[in-house]
């Protein structure tokens, strides 16, 4: 391993079951092919691992549900997993036993990622979750006595029938256990999906009340102080989730795994997501099935844009030449969304709750087109 | 006989379905100028959109011959906002059959339309159609048209163009009573341009009535107001097709190719003589129409803007009535203030840019023009109401007298419509024991948006209409402007009167803040009489955006989406801050059709 690549991400697509506004990559049960695409997994890493530096600074397991993963199975990949700095596994809270916890303390996991979702009943029954509020609770203090000192708890809001005062009381709940990061996302009902068309009446009743709901999360969040860093995550003192960063701060990456995507020398690639073709193809120590997407530099600048204006820390503009519009930046700063300081251009506070919106206005269309 | 003898020059008079093309698709197959397998349906209309919409918009000449003479049919457009184009046609003949239905009586267009051709000493020949009809009232029908024209009821001809019946009779009276051309064949030449057309291939192409002398192939042409010099390409008629010929005579009606690819070197009303040994005098040019209807013409892709230009000058050179000079909005970018003969004929020449021209076109709300005395004393007349002065001393609009006629029981709800309209009651004259003839003076203003509408729906359809400009008189007027975060948007802005201000202010505003997208910020709309505002509505801002998470494997999808958004606001006009979508406007200037 002699690369420059600080960061890598290895997909555990496997679930009890596929909660109804899921769309990552997931497969159910097949408690039997755990261990077959633990091997693929680790071919791919073989083989791809020359990208790699010597000294990773992040390894981050998502899923899936990595802690569904046979126990034995993620015992072996953890063991031949390189170390980092951190080492994030994402949980659901009722795979979260205190044999799991020390099984994942004691193989160098630094940081868990629970997928709370909310402590209401009936919102996790409606989400489809398996787990209680009680197992979330269980959960967080199984890892808190296996010695976890990093902990993220991730929140949903905008769930069907989840009024203002139920998302008070969520945040209060999770902010009550004290942990030390977290993530809170809007739920998006993709049209089309059966989530959305068991539930696109409610949320479009609730559209107009859910236009205040990330303020009111980082309201609660910041004034029990917590630092709103990036769009969607809130944090401790120093205790940002550090391979997320990674991704806003435009650094490379590789990912493992169906599914996965990597990021490596101006060439993204994503493994294509049939588990046959991925077994297969590694079985005979080829690399799997994937499409590639070349990106130039303007296209670079451009993702480093988009991405960087989710933090609240100053995006240099050496980094962005050519992909900021000179009108639309004028335009912002004059509402108030945007500001251009010394350090670099970062969103207002209330430019970041627009997020998206602010950042189509200060993105260029094109090379040509930009003026700074 | 000589020549001049054996021609005869006649155009036909009807209100839309009386069937005149029907009539004059009979006298092409009668005469056997056309064999029955080329018959189509109303030859005449070549143009796709008068097919479409069942009326003629261009005059085409047509030459038949029948009995040993020459009878050139000059078709006429039989729409109120046409009469410029009549008045051309007819000044190119000596006789015009007035076609009336047996089933419906005159109509108020075919009023006007007969008048024109009795003031321009045309011979009339009145003719009862659709006699073959269950519900005719042949009889009835030319009383009526025999009063009218001053002529015995035994004189109007009763046929049937469906079925043939009573055509031949037509066409030996056009023979009869209208008289031949006069004209001097051994005189320099002189022919009349009454209308032209522009081919891509050979450049524009003039339609002419020779009155003295004779032009030939090759021969070198000059247009005697203009000064343009051309050699006549090829000379010839229609029949229906065009059929070359060596020579023009006196007294003919045909066509002059003449090569030149500038439409504004040959314009309609000027003469046409010989280079070497011209005429003296050129004839008397057409009356100039002026364009009562205003209206701004806007590509909706703002690149388009160059072809709209070249599309409108091709298409005056067909239609000299339109008038066009550049505007520039704020809001919808550059396109031009048009100017029409009244609402269908915008309707048209907005149809033909976009089929013929492959445009996409938005059209402001249309208005008149005003006359203006400004505070500083200033006189003005405004085409715009973007450029209404907000300080004026006097403001005078167009006002008509419109003529209906309607069935007895209808009367009562048109007077209310009118009285409604701002409308003073002129006179009212019963044309037989059921139909009403009622004149009112009104308001141009007043017709512009949707009276039409309005007249059909109240009278079930059985009203004709038409009018006659009166001149200019003082309103109550004012400027009523709409304004987006504080900026007076210009496309919106109208000329109102002051009592209806307050009703259609509250309307723009309404139908502004649902159609304009919530944006970044808090937009106020208003509508505002000088620095007044009589009517605010807030779009409130936009609290949050998608957000969701944004990890390695999302960025290429949230890089596309923001990109796609981003092309998003390059369909959007930009007023001030505010981004407006196209249809926005669209959804606004159509209220100006709705109101009411």
């Amino acid at each position: 391993m002699s690369g420059d690549v600080r960061h890598l991400y290895v997909h555990l697509p496997f679930c009890a079951h596929r909660c109804g506004y899921c769309d990552f990559v997931t497969l159910v049960g097949r408690r039997d092919g755990h261990d077959p695409y633990v091997d693929a997994l680790l071919i791919e890493l073989a083989l791809e691992g020359a990208a790699l530096a010597d000294d990773l600074e992040t390894v981050f397991l998502g899923g899936g549900t990595p802690t569904y993963t046979d126990p034995a199975a993620l015992d072996r990949l953890l063991e031949s997993l390189p170390g980092a700095a951190e080492v994030t596994v994402e949980a659901n809270p009722e795979t979260v036993s205190p044999e799991l916890a020390r099984l994942l303390r004691r193989r160098g996991i630094t940081r868990v990622s629970l997928g709370a979702q909310s402590f209401q009943p009936d919102a996790l029954q409606v989400l489809e979750r398996r787990a209680g509020p009680d197992a979330v609770r269980d959960a967080f203090y199984h890892l808190r006595d296996a010695g976890f000192d990093n902990i993220s708890l991730d929140l949903l809001y905008g769930i069907p029938g989840q009024s203002t005062a139920d998302l008070a009381r969520d945040l209060g709940e999770a902010i009550a256990l004290g942990p030390e990061h977290l993530s809170c996302y809007e739920l998006e009902a993709k049209p089309g999906t059966r989530f959305a068309f068991a539930h696109g009446q409610e949320l479009a009743r609730q559209a107009e009340a859910m236009e205040g709901y990330l303020e009111l999360v980082v309201e609660n969040l910041v004034s029990a102080g917590y630092r709103w860093y990036e769009t969607s995550s809130f944090c401790r003192l120093g205790r940002q989730a550090r391979h997320n960063l990674g991704y806003w701060r435009g650094e490379d990456y590789l990912g493992i795994g169906i599914g996965a995507v990597s990021t490596v020398d101006g060439l993204r690639w994503r493994n294509r997501a049939k588990l046959a073709a991925y077994l297969g193809a590694l079985s005979e120590r080829r690399p799997p099935p994937r499409d590639e997407e070349p990106l130039d530099p303007d296209v670079r600048r451009r993702e480093r844009l988009l991405l960087g204006l989710r933090l609240d820390e100053p995006l240099a503009l050496a980094q962005v030449e050519g992909a900021v519009d000179g009108t639309g930046l004028t335009r912002m700063e004059r509402l108030g969304l945007a500001e251009l300081r010394r350090e670099g251009l970062v969103l207002t506070t209330r430019g970041r709750f627009l997020g998206g919106g602010v950042t189509a206005e200060l993105m260029a269309e094109s090379p040509a087109k930009s003026t700074i | 006989m000589s020549t001049l003898d054996s021609i005869r020059n006649f155009s036909i008079v009807a209100h839309i379905d009386h069937g005149k093309s029907t009539l004059a698709d009979r006298i092409l197959e009668v005469t056997q100028t056309l064999s029955e397998r080329e018959m189509r349906e109303q030859v005449l209309d070549s143009m796709e959109l008068e097919r479409e919409r069942g009326i003629t918009i261009k005059a085409q000449a047509v030459r038949v011959n029948w009995r040993g003479h020459q009878l050139n049919l000059i078709d006429t457009p039989g729409h109120v906002d046409f009469t410029y184009e009549v008045s051309r046609a007819l000044q190119a003949c000596e006789g015009a059959l007035l076609v009336v239905d047996a089933a419906q009586g005159i109509e108020a267009q075919t009023l006007a339309n007969a008048f024109l051709a009795i003031e321009n000493d045309l011979e009339i020949v009145p003719v009862v159609n659709k006699i073959d009809l269950p519900q005719a009232d042949p009889a009835a029908a030319a009383a009526e048209v025999a009063q009218l024209v001053g002529e015995t009821p035994d004189r109007v001809l009763r046929i049937s163009a469906k079925t043939g019946e009573g055509v031949e009779d037509v066409l030996d009276a056009l023979v009869e009573r209208i008289p031949p051309p006069l004209g001097d064949p051994d005189a320099p030449p002189r022919a009349l341009v009454f209308d032209s057309s522009y081919d891509q291939y050979r450049g524009v192409v003039a339609f002419v009535r020779m009155l003295d002398g004779r032009f030939s192939t090759r021969q070198r042409l000059r247009a005697m107001a203009a000064g343009t010099r051309f050699e006549a390409e090829e000379l010839g008629f229609f029949s229906p097709h065009r059929s070359p010929t060596p020579t023009l005579e006196a007294g003919e009606v045909g066509y002059v190719v003449t090569g030149l690819k500038d439409v504004s070197r040959l314009r309609v009303g000027d003469t046409l003589t010989a280079q070497e040994s011209p005429a003296a005098e050129p004839l008397p040019g057409y009356k100039e129409v002026k364009p009562t209807v205003f209206a701004g013409l806007f590509p909706t892709d703002s690149d388009e803007y160059p072809a709209l230009r070249d599309a409108l000058e091709k298409l005056r050179l067909n239609d000299a009535s339109v008038s066009y000079e550049p505007e520039t909005s704020q809001a919808l970018g550059f396109g031009f203030r048009c100017g029409f003969l009244g609402l269908l004929h915008m309707e048209i020449v907005r149809e033909r840019l976009e089929r013929e021209f492959d445009l996409d076109l938005l059209v402001t709300a249309p208005n008149v023009a005003y006359r203006v005395l400004t505070a500083a004393g200033e006189e003005l007349e405004v085409h715009n109401p973007a450029e209404m002065p907000r300080e004026v001393e006097l403001v005078e609009e167009p006002y008509i007298r419109a003529s209906t006629i309607v069935p007895k029981d209808h009367v009562g709800s048109v007077m209310e419509l009118n009285n409604d309209r701002r409308g003073r009651f002129h006179h009212m004259e019963y044309l037989s024991e059921d139909r009403v003839l009622l004149t009112y003076d009104l308001p141009l203003a007043e017709i512009v948006y949707d009276y039409y509408d309005q007249l059909k729906s109240r009278t079930k359809g059985y009203a004709s209409f038409d009018y006659d400009l009166l001149g200019f008189e003082p309103g109550e007027l004012v400027r009523l402007d709409v304004l987006l975060a504080g900026e007076p948007v210009d496309a919106l802005s109208l000329v109102v009167h002051r009592d209806g201000a307050y009703a259609r202010g509250r309307a723009l505003v309404d139908r502004l803040r649902e159609e304009i997208p919530r944006q970044l910020f808090d937009v106020p709309v208003q509508a505002a009489i000088g620095s007044r505002i009589i009517a605010r509505e807030t779009i409130r801002a936009r609290r949050k955006d998608v957000l969701a998470k944004c990890y390695g494997g999302d960025i290429t999808r949230k890089r596309k989406l923001l990109e796609r958004q981003k092309k998003g606001k390059r369909r959007m006009k930009q007023v001030g801050t505010v981004e407006v979508p196209q249809e926005a406007f669209l959804a606004v200037l159509k209220l100006d059709g709705d109101r009411r």
